[in-house]
């Protein structure tokens, strides 16, 4: 009956994480569909621990120690994905696939000490495995460590001759590996350590804004070194499971450099270094005006005698947890007969969909959500615009700054509007890095201050009005 | 020349190499055309999917020689850090899209 039951489950494992995708990839169905996927992989991992045979027959063993492994797991999983802050979860998601990555090279590890000198065909798998999962573990945390800020961005001279050499490295003591040219473990070892440090230089000079896309893209990479455990074990639903993750992530990846306009190429070895450079030597006079601040009062008048607010959100609002107190001040303002709107920015915060998430928590009706054409198109009629910690996503070099390295990104076009107030802790430059010219321009008065402060104030501020 | 004459003749690897192209196509007809609002949680979604990689950890750890220390370490924190994967993959996604169930039922 086991011999049945166990391709079954794998079976049904496959379909479910297929249907999973595929659900997942609609507003209406994705929660279910991430359901449907979890129960898939709870099967298919009681029918492993409870009906793998291996080749001569044996279960396996030393239950206490899965079962451990499992329920620690389990736990500390379910509370740190618990726990984390609404604006922690995409580095909380790196960390995970980073998770998923150090197993994969874990399990390529642990066989080799078992076998060292096994079948070709196995040693390609277990290598190549090893490689990619730590390549994906080293990835990941760094790109972990650069959006919580651990990390800064950082371009290594040379860094790209030097990535090569790396690579060059890798593919060579891997060919003596897999050849047969030795069996010292030293190589095998090697390989590891230039696979991690591989991973750690290829993500450390991208730019902390382009990190969602090298997490999809690591993702997938993990999914390969999935893959390859299914290989070695002759194991179908590692396979599909892997490989589905392995080409769906890297469709989404690309997709995601459609919606910022770049090209995974642009984002990966065009990263920031050497635009930022070009931008700063090219529009340096042209920047450090000065800027205007306005006071609280002014604001908070102004937003009252306007008819139609735009508010856009970026990073800043999701720091300061502002959400709520944004919501406050839109109810103020309709009580007062002004229209507000919030204009959302494909890419504003640190991943895509982060504002819509953070203010449907805050219960800000949907259709008050404006997409970024939408937006754009009402952006005339629109009295004062109020930028609450945005910068990249309004920054017009992207429209007419051929040097700038975000330059052929979609903005909002906030200068449309008769007014633009922005609302930052500083001057500082946005996570790109760069100068952000709309706030010289004679239209744009600074509200400086923590997002959250700034509205509490303009709400208790209008109250008076 | 051989080992890729293998690939094709050999049973059981022409049957796995048949998966990972079909698989290959699967993935990427499934994931056609998403909204970008589901991003992120399509990518962490396919994060916790490849967490099926703990399958692999589980082989290891439950073929261990109960006296390689070695093995019984990296293999339990194989499980650990695959479960980890998992686990948290699906409950940090599942958070993720709860919100939006919010949003619809407000509408």
């Amino acid at each position: 009956m086991g011999n049945i039951v166990l391709p079954l489950s794998y079976l049904i494992g496959s379909v479910t994480f297929i249907i999973g995708l595929k659900m997942l990839s609609h507003p209406d169905s994705a929660r279910r569909g991430n359901l449907v996927a979890a129960f898939g992989m709870t099967i298919a991992i009681l029918a492993t621990i409870f009906l793998f045979r291996d080749h001569e027959g044996n279960a396996l063993g030393n239950y206490l120690w899965i079962f451990g492994g499992l329920i620690i797991g389990s736990i500390v999983g379910t509370l740190a994905a618990k726990k984390v802050q609404m604006t922690a979860m995409p580095e909380m998601v790196s960390l995970f696939n980073g998770m998923g990555g150090a197993c994969a090279m874990l399990i390529s590890v642990v066989e080799y000490h078992h076998n060292p000198s096994p079948a070709t065909g196995t040693l390609i798998v277990i290598v190549l495995g090893m490689i990619i999962g730590t390549v994906s573990f080293a990835g990941s945390i760094i790109a972990w460590g650069k959006l919580n800020g651990k990390i800064k961005d950082k371009t290594i001279p040379a860094g790209q001759a030097i990535n090569f050499l790396l690579f060059a490295g890798i593919v060579a003591l891997a060919v003596a590996v897999i050849g047969g040219f030795s069996t010292a473990p030293a190589l095998f070892y090697g390989i590891l350590a230039l696979a991690a440090l591989y991973g750690i230089l290829f993500v450390m000079p991208i730019g902390g804004a382009d990190m969602p896309v090298v997490i999809s893209l690591l993702n997938s990479f993990t999914g390969v070194a999935a893959a390859f455990g299914g290989f070695l074990y002759d194991n179908p639903v590692m396979l599909t499971g892997g490989i589905l993750v392995g080409s769906a992530g890297t469709i989404l990846t690309i997709l995601m450099c459609k919606a910022m306009n770049r090209s995974l190429k642009n984002v990966l070895i065009g990263s920031f270094g050497g635009g930022a450079k070009a931008a700063a030597s090219g529009g340096g006079d042209k920047q450090q005006g000065s800027y205007k601040e306005i006071s609280m009062n002014d604001t908070a008048v102004l937003m009252a005698y306007a008819s139609k607010v735009m508010i856009i959100p970026g990073y800043g609002l999701a720091v300061a947890q502002a959400q709520h107190a944004c919501h406050e001040l839109e109810k103020i303002l309709e009580d007062k007969g002004v229209e507000v709107n919030y204009g959302i920015h494909p890419v504003a915060g640190r991943m895509p969909g982060h504002m819509n998430v953070l203010l449907a928590e805050a219960d800000v009706p949907y259709e008050k959500l404006k997409e970024m054409e939408d937006a754009n198109d009402e952006m005339g009629q629109t009295n004062v615009v109020l930028i609450l910690g945005a910068n990249d996503v309004v920054n017009p070099a992207a429209k007419d700054d051929p040097a700038s390295p975000i330059y052929g990104m979609p903005i909002l076009e906030v200068e449309k509007a008769e007014h633009v107030i922005v609302n930052k802790r500083s001057m500082k430059p946005g996570y790109a890095g760069i100068e952000n010219e709309l706030f010289f321009k004679p239209k744009t008065s600074m509200l400086f201050g923590d997002a959250k402060k700034v509205l509490q104030d303009l709400v208790s501020e209008l109250k008076q009005v | 020349m051989d080992s890729i004459a293998q690939l094709f003749t050999d049973p059981a690897t022409y049957r796995l190499l048949t998966i990972v192209i079909l698989s290959i196509f699967l993935g990427i007809e499934v994931i056609s055309r998403v909204p970008s609002v589901l991003h992120t949680p399509l990518m962490s979604g396919a994060n916790a999917i490849h967490g099926v990689v703990i399958i692999g950890a589980i082989i290891v750890m439950g073929q261990a020689p109960s006296d390689d220390y070695l093995a019984l370490t990296l293999g339990f924190l194989a499980v650990i850090l695959g479960t980890l994967n998992v686990v948290g993959g699906f409950v940090v996604t599942d958070r993720m899209l709860e919100m939006f169930d919010k949003k619809k039922k407000k509408k």
